[in-house]
Formats: C-alpha cells, structure tokens, sequence
C-alpha cells in the first residue's frame, strides 16, 4: 500500500529529513517527505499507527501537523 | 505575509528600534545586563522556548539549541549588544527564508494550476455543475468556450480549437472536431463542445500529470542524498569544534572569555539548513519548469542523469519521423490493387507503423485471417500470406528480387510464391532537424536506430545531420545495441534513448534515461519511460537537457555557496580576525539560506529562448 499525506505547517527542511529518517526506523514503513510540497509518502505492507507517526513528527516540529 | 510572519516581524522591529535607543543611551553609561535582556527576549523567547522543549524530548543540535547556547554564552561573556544582534539577525533571517520557501511553494503550485475545478455533466437531460471526481465513464460532459475540459474523452458534437499548452507546452491550439479525442487540462477555446467521457477523474491525463510531477521529487537525486547525509555529519562535528576551541585553546593560553566567544561562532554556523533546502528546491523547480513546457521527468534522479547526457540515441520511426508512412511504389506480379488487398489483410491485427499505413492506404473494408504468426521485427504470416522484409523472407526461404530504396520495403508472398513487393517512406518530423541541431549545440553525440535498412536509414540521418547510424536491428538487437553504446560511453555519463514508445517499450525500460514521446495517449510509453515528452515535438529533448543542466548547475552553486561561506566564516572566526564576530556567522547561516533559496528559484524560470539552448 502506498497512501500520501500532506503536512501542514513543515516549516524546516532539515526536520522534515530527520522525520523522514525517525519514520523509516518504524518496522514496515517505507517514508518520503518532501519539503517543497509538504507531501510525506507511506510505503507498507500493514497500516501504520498513524498516530506515532504523528508523535514523532510533533517531536520534531511541534505544529506540524498531518492532513 | 501570515498572521505568525506579521507577529515575528512587529516583534523584530521593536527590538531594533530598542536596540538602537540602548546604543545610544548606552554610549554615556555602564551597559546594564537588564536593559538589554527584555529586548532579548522580546526577539528571541520562542527560540530559547523551543531550545527547552526540545532538550526534554531528546533532540540536541537543532538550530534553535545552538543560537540560544550561543547567545546565552555571550551574555554570560558580558557581550550583551553580541546576544541581541545574533538573535535580531536569526529572526530576520528565518522570517526571509519563510517568506522565501512560502513564495517557492506558491509559485510551484502556479506551475500546476491546471487542474479543473469543475465538470458539466449531462444527466437526464439536465446540465449539472459537479466535482470532477463525481463524473463516471460514458457520461456526457458540456465545455463552453474559456473551460478547462475536465476529464479525458471523445467529442460527440461541436467543433471548437482547445489549447493544450498546459499539459503539452505547445502554444498553437488544437482544432477538434466529432470524433476526436480531447484531454483534461486543456482549455476549450471557440465552440461549445459535448464529450463523452472515457476515464475517470483519476485516470485522466491532468491527474496523472499531477501524480508524476508532485511523486517526482520522491526519487530523490543522488545530489540531495548527499546533502541529507553531509548535513547528518556536518553539525555533529561543527558542534564538537566548538567545544575542541573552547576548551583546549583556554586551558594553553588561559585567555577563557576570547576562545570561547570563537567557539559560540562555531555553533552559530553549523546548522546545514542552506544546504539542506536548497538543493531539492532547485530540483523541484527544474522539474517545475520542465513540465509547464511538457516535459515530465518523473524523478529528480532521472532530471540529475540527463544533466550528464553525452550521446542521445533516437529511434527513427515514430520519434524523428511521423511514422505514418505513404506507399511510394507498388510493384507486382498479380494486380496491384490485389497485391495490396493482400498485404493489408495480412497485416490485420498489427499495430506496426507500416502495417497501419499500408491498411490505410487500401482504404476498403478487410476480413480479419484467422491463422496470424507474428514475427517481430519481420513481418506476419496470416492464412498462408507472407507480409514482412527481406530478413523474414530469407528466414522462409523465398526468393525475392534484389530492391534497392530509401523507403521501407515490404515483400509479399503467397504459400512460398513470392507475388511482389510494397515500398513506404517515412516523412521526417518538421521539428527533428531542431532537435539534432539543438543537441549538437549542447555538445551531444547523436545516434540512430531503426529497423529499417540502411537505404531508408540513411535517407533520414543524412538530412539531419545525424552523427551514428545502425540499422536492421530487430526490438531485442536494439536493447543490444543500445547496451552497447552504454558500455562504450561509461558510466561517468549518460545515455538517453528516446522513442515513440509504441512497440519500443522494452528499449526505453533498459535505458539509463529512457525518453517517450507523444505521451498524451500512450499509457505504455508514461509507465516505460523515465522522461516524457507529452507531445511529439523531438527538439524538446534538447530543452529537457538544457533545463536539467541548468538545474544542475544552480544546484551546485548553493552548494559552493554555503560552503566556501561557512568555511570562511569558521576559519576567520576560529584565528580570531577582528571584525569577524557572530554576526557574520549568522550571516553564514541564515543569510547564506536566503541567498540558496533565491538562487533555487531561478530553476522555476523558462528561459528566454528556447529554440537555442546554449550552455551556461
């Protein structure tokens, strides 16, 4: 499966490489984050817990916001 | 400009007016840390703010951590005027730079302003105004003159032209009539126009445009990974420099204060923030830029290898001619007109260039065979009718007479008689000799292939100027031969291959940079390619190479930039030359992302003149 989000509020382009790195630490997921079109593209077999990915994007930016 | 951006921006104009009444009253009294501290944190509390939060959820070394331990380090060193300014000058620069990204991405989705917002569906025989996603196939759709036509269809009344710059780049408009087909995203321009639609909204041509533009910047370019990982090491050893300065210098000389002011500039410098946006940035704008001219590269690695592109391979038929061929000559030992009747019922099913034309040209109505070997490459075998050239021929052991001509031949036989020969010929596209030239003027080797012989090949190359020529090659020796090319050029540069995508499918997937044109309709040639040229104007290609390089190029800059910068920076700052204090590290921060980021922009912008591209 293979589902794109877009995030509001990704204001820095270094944190959105750091989130990309924390979220492809998850087990399964396969993450892209584009800065310029604030899209974050999941790659995975089982459906994420969207809401980690939440919580460790917020660790990062903390109003950033998934849509 | 935001509500937030306007809040950032009274709150830096206040600090610089305080700051500048603290200079002067300071100038004839002692400097009191208090004065300066309430400025300070007007400016700077979200910083300091952040800098906490962030420590207690684990993340060290974000930029907002390193400017306030750099400021607050300079106001325990006394050096309160240093403390506002790094904080003033922070500010000003992350609101430019916000500005700056928000102005990007703007421009970026203006870049994609094609799609429709809205359908005129007919539904008992009423006109309803809806979403485009709510149209299902078969239903009639209404486009006044000034629409976007919103789904992809067939026209089934009215006449109007459409303008198809936005998904082709070509500014002549379109005439359409019953009958033909029509593509979302192109404005209808004169006439009311019925259509039926036949795909839905997702599957329409804009909405896969969409997809492939925005998923493009997804497969990152080996540039942009590079930068991700410097930056991942970068800041880390900035970080611990600072320390090494602060540290072992002050245990030697004993001069604390001096070594440590040094070492906060070295915190100040090493957030990557320059680098790491600026790069994709400016891969996102060529990318941009590509597109609004029809060109849709579907990654940025693909836009980053055809930078490199030293030899460009085109296919003959389909890219550099029109592919649709006119019998020039008809030579027969039965009548022609059955010689002909022969061939074309032969040739039934085949989607082959030839075989199309060669029905086209018979014009009457055909019973399809029932027996149909195909040989690819060759020709076809239906109900005992051989249709193919020489080599299929040869390969049923039929004689043939000897036919030398600049055009295709197509030898006919009947249950191993050979009854007479066909010959086609190609018309050369009015825009291939552009195209060759263009690429010269970029200093690229051209080649050509074809399955054609080397008569009709080199009827085409020579008018064009073309510098290599193969022919007789069969779909599979062309994926040879094409590997061949790649292994003599090396893996330092770039071998593009653009074909029609047609019957080359397999051609374009091996390419290192496989370039499909006439992308408006052929969904094997957009999943094959890497590049695709939405219409079929082959001198686009020397424009797609001239964007990327151009993209490349700006690209490279920023990262000199920012480098060579911070390196100056850290370097005057770490010897302690006067003058250099943290407000040129700031510069080297923030200022240096503006400057990447204005640079990055450029990539958006088409060029002037496009006809000739030259390098720059």
């Amino acid at each position: 499966m293979k589902k794109v989000y877009r995030l509001k509020n990704l204001g820095c382009a270094h944190c959105a490489a750091k989130m990309e790195r924390a979220i492809n630490k998850l087990d399964g997921v396969k993450c892209s984050i584009v800065f310029m079109t604030c899209r974050m593209t999941l790659e995975y077999e089982t459906e994420p817990d969207i809401n980690e990915i939440q919580r460790i994007i917020h660790k990062y930016e903390k109003d950033c916001d998934i849509q | 400009m935001t509500g937030k951006q306007k809040f950032v921006l009274s709150r830096i104009i206040l600090t610089a007016v305080s700051f500048v009444a603290i200079i002067i009253y300071a100038a004839s009294r002692e400097i009191n840390l208090l004065i300066f501290l309430i400025p300070y944190l007007i400016i700077g509390y979200d910083v300091l703010w952040d800098a906490v939060s962030n420590i207690f959820r684990g993340h060290f070394f974000d930029e907002k951590f390193l400017m306030s331990v750099a400021t607050i380090g300079a106001i325990a060193l006394g050096e309160y005027p240093e403390a506002l300014a790094v904080m003033l000058f922070y500010q000003t620069g992350e609101l430019f730079m916000d500005i700056a990204v928000n102005k990007s991405r703007r421009s970026i989705d203006s870049l994609m302003d094609i799609y429709p917002e809205y359908a005129v569906v007919v539904r008992s025989g009423k006109e309803l105004r809806c979403e485009p996603g709510e149209v299902a196939v078969g239903e009639e759709i209404i486009v006044r003159p000034g629409e976007r036509i919103a789904l992809d269809g067939r026209v089934i009344g009215g006449t109007s032209s459409v303008d198809t710059s936005a998904l082709t780049g070509e500014s002549v408009p379109r005439d359409v009539a019953e009958g033909d087909r029509v593509f979302s995203g192109s404005v209808n321009l004169s006439g009311v126009l019925r259509i039926e639609v036949s795909a839905e909204y997702g599957d329409s041509i804009v909405s896969r445009i969409l997809e492939l533009v925005e998923s493009a910047a997804e497969k990152k370019a080996k540039t942009e990974n590079f930068i991700t990982r410097f930056a991942r090491v970068y800041t880390p050893i900035v970080v611990a420099s600072a320390v090494i300065l602060a540290l072992i210098p002050s245990l030697i000389t004993g001069m604390w204060s001096d070594w440590i002011h040094r070492a906060l500039m070295f915190l100040v410098v090493s957030c990557p923030c320059a680098l790491v946006i600026s790069v994709p940035l400016s891969f996102f704008g060529g990318i941009g830029a590509a597109s609004k001219r029809g060109i849709l590269i579907k990654g940025s690695v693909y836009l980053e290898q055809l930078a490199k592109t030293d030899v460009v391979v085109f296919d003959k038929t389909g890219t550099l001619t029109y592919g649709s061929f006119d019998v020039i000559e008809i030579s027969s030992k039965i009548d022609k007109d059955q010689l002909l009747c022969l061939a074309a019922t032969a040739e039934y099913g085949s989607n082959h260039p030839v075989a199309r034309s060669i029905r086209r040209v018979y014009k009457k109505q055909l019973v399809a065979p029932k027996n149909v070997e195909e040989f690819p490459g060759k020709g076809v075998i239906s109900d005992g009718v051989a249709c193919g050239n020489a080599s299929l021929m040869e390969h049923l052991g039929i004689k043939v007479d000897e036919v030398v001509a600049t055009g295709t031949v197509v030898y006919v036989a009947r249950d191993g008689k050979y009854l007479g020969h066909i010959i086609v010929a190609d018309r050369v596209k009015d825009n291939s000799q552009e195209a060759v030239e263009g690429l010269h003027l970029l200093g690229i080797f051209t080649v050509m292939l074809t399955g054609d012989n080397m008569a009709a090949a080199r009827a085409v190359s020579d008018v064009l100027g073309i510098d290599e020529v193969h022919s007789d090659l069969l779909p599979d020796t062309k994926v040879a031969k094409l590997e061949e090319i790649e292994e003599e050029v090396g893996s330092e540069a770039t071998v593009c291959y653009v074909g029609d995508g047609i019957n080359d499918a397999p051609v374009l997937a091996t390419a290192e940079v496989g370039i499909s044109m006439g992308g408006m309709g052929s969904d094997a040639a957009i999943e094959a390619s890497d590049i695709v040229l939405m219409d079929d104007d082959p001198a686009k290609v020397a424009e797609a190479i001239y964007l990327s390089r151009r993209t490349l190029s700006i690209a490279k800059q920023n990262i000199t930039l920012a480098l060579v910068v911070k390196g100056i920076v850290l370097l005057l700052g770490a010897l302690g030359v006067p003058g250099v204090g943290m407000w040129a590290a700031v510069f080297a921060d923030v200022g240096v992302s503006v400057l990447a980021v204005l640079n990055a922009m450029r990539c958006m912008r088409l060029p002037k003149n496009l006809t000739a591209p030259t390098e720059e």
